[in-house]
């Protein structure tokens, strides 16, 4: 990955990675393929991921993967720049795919919060949203989860590196919580689970925990948000004020969610 | 050296007016920036700004239930969520009257101990050392010397796996909660990390004197350590905070002593210590206050790695990083072994209004919430000071020093020394920062 090293043989593939708003924990996640990192490294030329390397190669590159969301005048232009410069554009986590933890405040005035936090509300310069990444370029792939799941990550650099499709599941956790055989945390004890409207990847982790699912992944594509919510609130008694919560979470601006969780309002 | 090859000015003599930008500070996470102006051979000017776009967290956290703020404020940091889950999670149980004693105690410890191993040896060994050996990578590393970067690699999986097997996942772990677990880390998979633990402790000692044949640059500040301190143990997820000039106060006093600054050319708010100024948190910090509690081994391999019982210079934090290393897998170890699974996972508790403080040693020092709950248990003010916003002034006044001892520095040596500095403190200034862009105007 070093710059400037020549290679006898074909040339390898650029990767970038990007940051917007976020927490890094999805960046992280390739840093944390302790047993793979090195031969991903030797697959493509790193030429741009400030939480590994000072070494930067200049564009075009052939992937970039972007992480965090879209939240500052500076942010929406420079997503721009990435975008023109990246053959494929990959969006990776809840923040990149669905505007994060932090657009929660696209619920609200953003005003009373930069109040709320800062004593200088006129030294910030924020967007009164945060938005995806699609809502501002055009995405070749997104990959889900807060954080994404590193063997999904694994697959999606080995898919693209050899010009294939990537091989992500989209179904509901609920199948998945089926096929392992966890006991159904809703059925039996009455906790409220975003399971059946959210996709699967990170491996049923939270029924594995004997916790609900509280959306890392986002919704499925044809969610059945209402039905839900009926649920949750004729059958288990949750006020509207705990559905909206429900759904307002990581992935919360996420269309499905976001407009299920408006109705309860 | 290849940014040398990008800035065509790096290297001139530094005579005249000039302006020297670089696009980005790279292994830290996030962006911010720094700005230095020298006139005649004097340093005039300098700023350590900050570009984290504004997140919001203590604004979007009002009105959500007490135990949604773990899971919530560990999306602060993905290198260490457990540091916001457990100051989270103990601040609400002190709103609520909990105390998490025995097993599960010890359970939170060894969890924290996992989050120090990951964080510690990434920042070190793949971030940090680098720096001293004039390399762009730790991939580079790797070439040079793979045994190396192997076992580090192979140390930070194993601070995953107790994140993993305690908190069911490294990043942003979903089995932590307020009153202590969701579901009961089972004996058999809480034991069986004795064996890689025992490796653990090896391999981080070999990794400390590997680091300790490094290059120190010759520079030494006279800081004002703030740590945590328990009576009975080296201070991780409790205890009073204490400073090496006699501080010593409880959690919910914090605010009292310490308070947070806007300034204009930052995003992040800046801590004091009121009517004192910049303070040091951190593995030094914590080093210099607790030295004696740590284990026997750890103090050898930090004499023979050249410590003494009080570190002043800030480029040896990456040594005390791989002693408190050394030392977590120790008392991991420890804590595995004897582990029994206690009656429940969690103690329950019962909505009431109130006000609660929790504080815990980040890996990168103390991390202090507080929050005021309604009576049906919904937040009604939130406050989280993260330890990088408290070492800002610190790192400000160390950039400072750094750069008035290495004026006869180009440009480009400079900017590198600067960010190996940063790098001290620092990969993931995300809590609290974003880096982008060092300019250095000499007048």
């Amino acid at each position: 990955m070093a710059k400037g090293k020549t290679n006898s043989g074909p040339r390898k593939p650029k990767l970038a990675v990007w940051k917007f708003s976020s927490c890094d924990g999805c960046q992280l996640s390739l840093l944390d393929c302790e047993d793979e990192l090195l031969t991903v490294a030797d697959s493509v030329d790193i030429a741009y991921f400030l939480e590994a390397t000072r070494a930067e190669l200049p564009g075009p590159y052939d992937v970039s993967l972007v992480e965090g969301s879209i939240s500052t005048p500076h942010d929406a232009e420079r997503i721009h720049k990435v975008r023109r410069q990246s053959k494929l554009l990959v969006t990776i986590g809840a923040c990149a795919t669905s505007g994060g933890i932090q657009a929660l405040r696209n619920f609200k005035d953003l005003d009373p919060f930069i109040n709320a936090v800062y004593a200088h509300p006129e030294y910030i310069d924020s967007l009164a949203k945060s938005t995806p990444i699609q809502d501002h370029v055009k995405v070749d792939f997104e990959l889900r989860g807060c954080p994404i799941d590193k063997g999904q990550l694994l697959e999606v650099i080995n898919a693209l590196l050899n010009g294939r499709k990537p091989n992500i599941a989209t179904h509901g956790q609920c199948i998945d919580c089926k096929r392992q055989g966890n006991v159904c945390v809703m059925v039996a004890h009455g906790q409220p689970c975003l399971g059946p409207v959210t996709q699967v990847g990170c491996g049923t982790l939270c029924p594995g925990c004997q916790r609900a699912c509280y959306g890392c992944f986002g919704p499925t594509e044809t969610p059945n948000t209402a039905s839900l919510a009926r649920w949750l609130g004729d059958r288990q008694g949750h006020g509207k004020r705990e559905v909206k919560h429900l759904f307002r979470g990581f992935t919360g601006y996420a269309d499905a969610f976001r407009k299920e969780s408006e109705i309860h309002e | 050296m290849s940014d040398q090859t990008r800035n065509p000015r790096a290297g001139r003599a530094p005579k005249g007016t000039r302006t020297v930008a670089v696009d980005a500070l790279a292994r830290v996470e996030g962006e911010g920036a720094l700005y230095v102006r020298v006139r005649d051979g004097e340093v005039e000017d300098i700023k350590f700004r900050i570009f984290e776009p504004p997140r919001f967290f203590e604004a979007f956290l009002q009105g959500r239930r007490y135990m949604e703020a773990p899971d919530i404020t560990a999306r602060i940091c993905g290198i260490c969520p457990i540091a916001y889950m457990m100051g989270a999670s103990q601040a609400m149980e002190d709103a609520l009257g909990l105390k998490v004693t025995g097993p599960l105690r010890d359970l939170r410890r060894v969890v924290y101990c996992g989050e120090w191993i990951e964080s510690h040896v990434l920042h070190a060994a793949m971030l940090h050392a680098p720096d001293f050996l004039g390399l762009q990578d730790s991939l580079l590393l790797a070439k040079q010397n793979p045994a190396l970067v192997e076992k580090a690699l192979k140390l930070k999986k194993l601070g995953n796996e107790i994140l993993e097997t305690i908190g069911g996942r490294a990043v942003h772990p979903v089995n932590l909660r307020v009153g202590g677990f969701h579901g009961m880390p089972r004996k058999k998979a809480v034991r069986a990390l004795a064996d890689r633990l025992e490796w653990g402790v090896e391999a981080s000692r070999d990794l400390a004197k590997a680091f300790s044949a490094f290059d120190y640059p010759d520079f030494d500040q006279d800081t004002i350590s703030v740590s945590m301190r328990h009576p009975d143990e080296y201070a991780i997820c409790e205890g009073r905070i204490v400073s090496d000039q006699g501080l010593d106060i409880a959690v919910a006093d914090f605010l009292t002593h310490f308070e947070e600054e806007h300034v204009a050319h930052s995003n992040a708010l800046q801590g004091h210590m009121k009517g004192v100024g910049p303070y040091l948190v951190g593995p030094i910090a914590r080093y210099n206050n607790n030295f004696k509690q740590l284990s026997r081994l750890a103090k050898a391999t930090a004499k023979e790695c050249g410590l003494g019982p009080k570190v002043t210079n800030p480029f040896k934090s990456i040594l005390v990083r791989m002693i408190e290393t050394l030392y977590a897998c120790e008392e991991s170890l420890r804590l595995v072994k004897d582990y029994e699974e206690p009656d429940a996972s969690c103690l329950v508790a019962k909505d009431r209004a109130g006000v609660g403080h929790g504080c815990t040693e980040a890996p990168r020092g103390i991390c202090y919430h507080r929050y005021a709950l309604d009576g049906e248990g919904r937040i009604t003010k939130a406050t989280i000071i993260p330890p990088t916003a408290q070492n800002q002034k610190q790192i400000e006044a160390d950039l400072l020093g750094v750069v008035k001892k290495n004026l006869d520095l180009s440009d480009e040596d400079l900017k590198w020394r600067c960010e190996q500095t940063i790098r001290n403190y620092d990969p993931c200034i995300s809590c609290a920062t974003h880096f982008l862009d060092l300019r250095v105007e000499r007048v």
